[in-house]
């Protein structure tokens, strides 16, 4: 298949609160070819859910989407009704989140949950569904299926909950599946099972948009990369051409900082300064206050979105 | 060789979760804390840590076992008599925004402590002592009369040190204390807790899941499975040379922020954690390793030392 299976056009997304519009995402351009897994990595609070909401229309009140495109390969989904955006999400992407309990119900057995999400969606009978369901926790690792379709829940451990969630994402076979920090909450072993679970669903033909604030699981799974801050991307390009030669001094200084960390450097590195409230944000560059390469220009005006070498290597500074 | 600030012997601990159901947090683990190291326990969450760090500073009394502060078996000490002790050994935590109250300001909420532990004969000298403890842990004097709330993660975490600092103590447990952090700021506080180590010759037990962190941190790394050290010794040589299989499990999870080094090919553990409330018998590693025989079903493997301090517990020590 050629085009693109995700493509975010201009999006704007804001929170109208009592002390003013807080700007989450801004100007978001972004794309997911087929086959690929492309991540969003940046701090906590740079505006890597709220982007990843918009494209399923579960941005929450005070929230909404103020302007921008988003289509699903190639059909807008902004602009049209609202049950028709829904029923194009439904069988086109699916997304998982952090915390799997929060979008299982704890009262309900997972093996139930996971035929009813297959009898809403396809034309068959409860004996098949619970077939069907157990064909699927299987092909996502998990062993043992029959007892573990009986348990609630808080029965499983978490790695054995996110893989239900994934399971329950793919019923539909979409093109594009979105993973909110899927394995933050995991243990270390675990977490890398499910990178390699998302691999192997990437071969088998689903597009993921993997958000993670952990530039070691980007590293590991995606082939093209955005980098946020301040609700803006800032640099972009492939995996390989960005952690080898990242042109952001903000995607230096967190790459300089997760290295570090592994290198025998007494005194690790960091970013000077914090991470500015949305609402208060700098003049110019929203980086500028922090930049060790800041010059008066970035003081005044905000860089587009400019050329940094490679092809498809972007960067939002005048530096580069 | 250094002097051994606290000493636990054969410690277990046990809790009860429903009906006659226990958990088995920690079985009969021994464990020193030499004065001026920092000691890192590395291991998956539920497998006993924030136990056993609770364990070390009387925080929690164990069902058996003793624990030995400089020497002295503390364990059936009342707590008045403890008292001497209590100060020396604090303990800050992943989330400080849970221990703080949100009703305290900056001010009160490091006086607090000082309050306890000091004699301040007047209110100017005890605000004087406070703003000492903001500027050690790099939080601006300024910012005295402000609440949780308004400082970041970061921020907060540099107050729940300084109120640990408040008390002098000898050894701090840090319980995950940069588990919730950004990278660049999860640094900046592992940069402070060197510098006031090196400064005030503390003694840090330093709890983590995340292996670079404890790495980078320790001078000792113990790692931990269900309840049981697995394996224990110098940083570089665990590191170096992991001798038990979970630690090598463990290292081949860790993905390096470099796309050259992926871990794909990587043998991972397969399954899941079995449950602390009904351990495998024998070695509590062996429902999920690969080496495992009979022996490992049957027997639990006691530490062997392999020299210079760096010890296993497996039947079949790799190298
Ligand atoms: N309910 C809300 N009300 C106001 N602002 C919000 C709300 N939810 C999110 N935001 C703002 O959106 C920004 C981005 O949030 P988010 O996308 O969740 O960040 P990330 O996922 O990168 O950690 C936050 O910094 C916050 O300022
Ligand atoms: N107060 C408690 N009551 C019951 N069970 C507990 C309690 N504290 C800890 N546990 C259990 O003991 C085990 C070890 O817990 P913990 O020491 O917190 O592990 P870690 O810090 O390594 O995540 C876990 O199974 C946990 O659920
Ligand atoms: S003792 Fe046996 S089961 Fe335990 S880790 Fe060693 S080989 Fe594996
Ligand atoms: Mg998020
Ligand atoms: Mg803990």
């Amino acid at each position: 298949m050629s085009g693109k299976t995700l493509e975010i056009r201009h999006l704007n997304t804001s929170f109208f609160t009592q002390k003013g519009e807080v700007g989450a995402a801004k100007d978001i351009c972004l794309e997911v070819r087929p086959g690929q897994i492309v991540g969003i990595v940046g701090e906590s609070g740079c505006g890597k859910s709220v982007t990843a909401r918009s494209v399923m229309g579960l941005v929450k009140y005070p929230g909404r989407v103020v302007s921008g495109e988003i289509l699903l390969n190639g059909t807008r989904i902004t602009g049209i009704s609202k049950k028709e955006a829904c029923s194009l999400r439904g069988s086109e992407v699916s997304m998982i989140f952090q915390e799997p309990m929060t979008s299982l119900n704890p009262v309900i057995k997972v093996g139930r949950q996971v035929e009813e999400v297959l009898l809403i969606h396809k034309k068959i009978t409860k004996k098949e569904a619970k077939k069907e369901a157990a064909k699927i926790l299987e092909a996502v690792g998990i062993s043992d299926v029959a007892s573990r379709m009986e348990c609630y829940p808080h029965q499983l451990s978490g790695g054995l909950r996110q893989r239900v969630m994934i399971a329950m994402a793919m019923i539909c076979s979409p093109s594009l599946l979105i993973a909110d920090e899927p394995t933050t909450a995991l243990d270390v072993t675990v977490e890398a099972q499910i990178l390699r679970l998302m691999k192997k669903l990437c071969e088998a033909g689903t597009s993921i948009l993997l958000i993670s604030h952990n530039l070691g699981v980007i590293a590991q799974v995606c082939d093209y990369v955005y980098v946020m801050y301040a609700g803006r991307i800032v640099e972009q390009g492939e995996t390989f051409t960005l952690f080898d030669h990242p042109a952001h001094p903000y995607t230096r200084g967190l790459l300089g900082a997760a290295k570090s960390l592994r290198s025998d450097a007494g005194l690790l590195k960091t970013i000077p300064g914090v991470v500015p409230n949305l609402l208060h944000l700098p003049a110019g560059c929203s980086f500028s206050p922090r930049c060790d390469s800041c010059m008066d220009l970035c003081r005044s005006e905000m860089p587009d979105m400019l050329p940094a070498g490679e092809k498809g290597h972007l960067t939002r500074c005048w530096r580069s | 060789m250094s002097e051994i600030l606290i000493e636990g012997r054969n410690l277990t601990k046990e809790f009860t979760a429903g009906r006659k159901k226990k958990v088995h947090a920690v079985t009969d683990v021994s464990l020193q804390i030499l004065q001026g190291e920092t000691l890192g326990l590395v291991g998956e969450s539920g497998c006993g840590k924030s136990t056993l760090g609770r364990l070390l500073i009387r925080l929690l009394k164990p069902d058996s076992g003793r624990l030995l502060v400089h020497g002295e078996d503390v364990t059936d000490l009342s707590d008045k008599e403890f008292g001497k002790y209590r100060r020396q050994l604090q303990l800050i935590f992943q989330d400080p925004y849970a221990s703080l109250d949100p009703r305290l300001c900056v001010r009160d909420l490091i006086a607090e402590p000082l309050k306890t532990w000091h004699v301040c004969r007047t209110k100017e000298e005890l605000t004087q002592r406070v703003l000492e403890k903001m500027e050690e842990v790099g939080v601006p004097g300024e910012y005295l009369y402000r609440y949780p709330h308004q400082f970041s993660g970061g921020q907060r975490q540099r107050i729940g040190i300084a109120r640990a600092l408040a008390a002098q103590p000898e050894l701090i447990v840090c319980d995950e204390p940069v588990s919730a952090l950004d990278v660049p700021v999860q640094n900046q506080i592992l940069n402070l807790l060197n510098q006031l180590q090196e400064s005030k010759g503390l003694t840090y037990l330093f709890i983590s899941h995340d292996l670079s962190v404890v790495r980078h941190i320790s001078d000792r790394v113990c790692v931990m499975f269900l309840g049981t050290i697995c394996e224990i010794g110098k940083t570089q040589e665990v590191f170096q040379n992991p001798m038990h299989p979970y630690t090598r499990f463990l290292m081949n999870a860790i993905l390096p922020p470099d796309p050259h080094r992926r871990n794909d090919q990587a043998e991972l553990l397969s399954g899941e954690i079995p449950s602390a409330v009904n351990p495998p018998s024998g070695c509590r590693f062996h429902t999920r390793c690969p080496y495992a025989d009979e022996r490992c079903r049957r027997e639990m493997p006691a530490l062997q030392d392999a020299g210079d301090g760096h010890q296993a517990a497996c039947h079949h020590t790799m190298n």
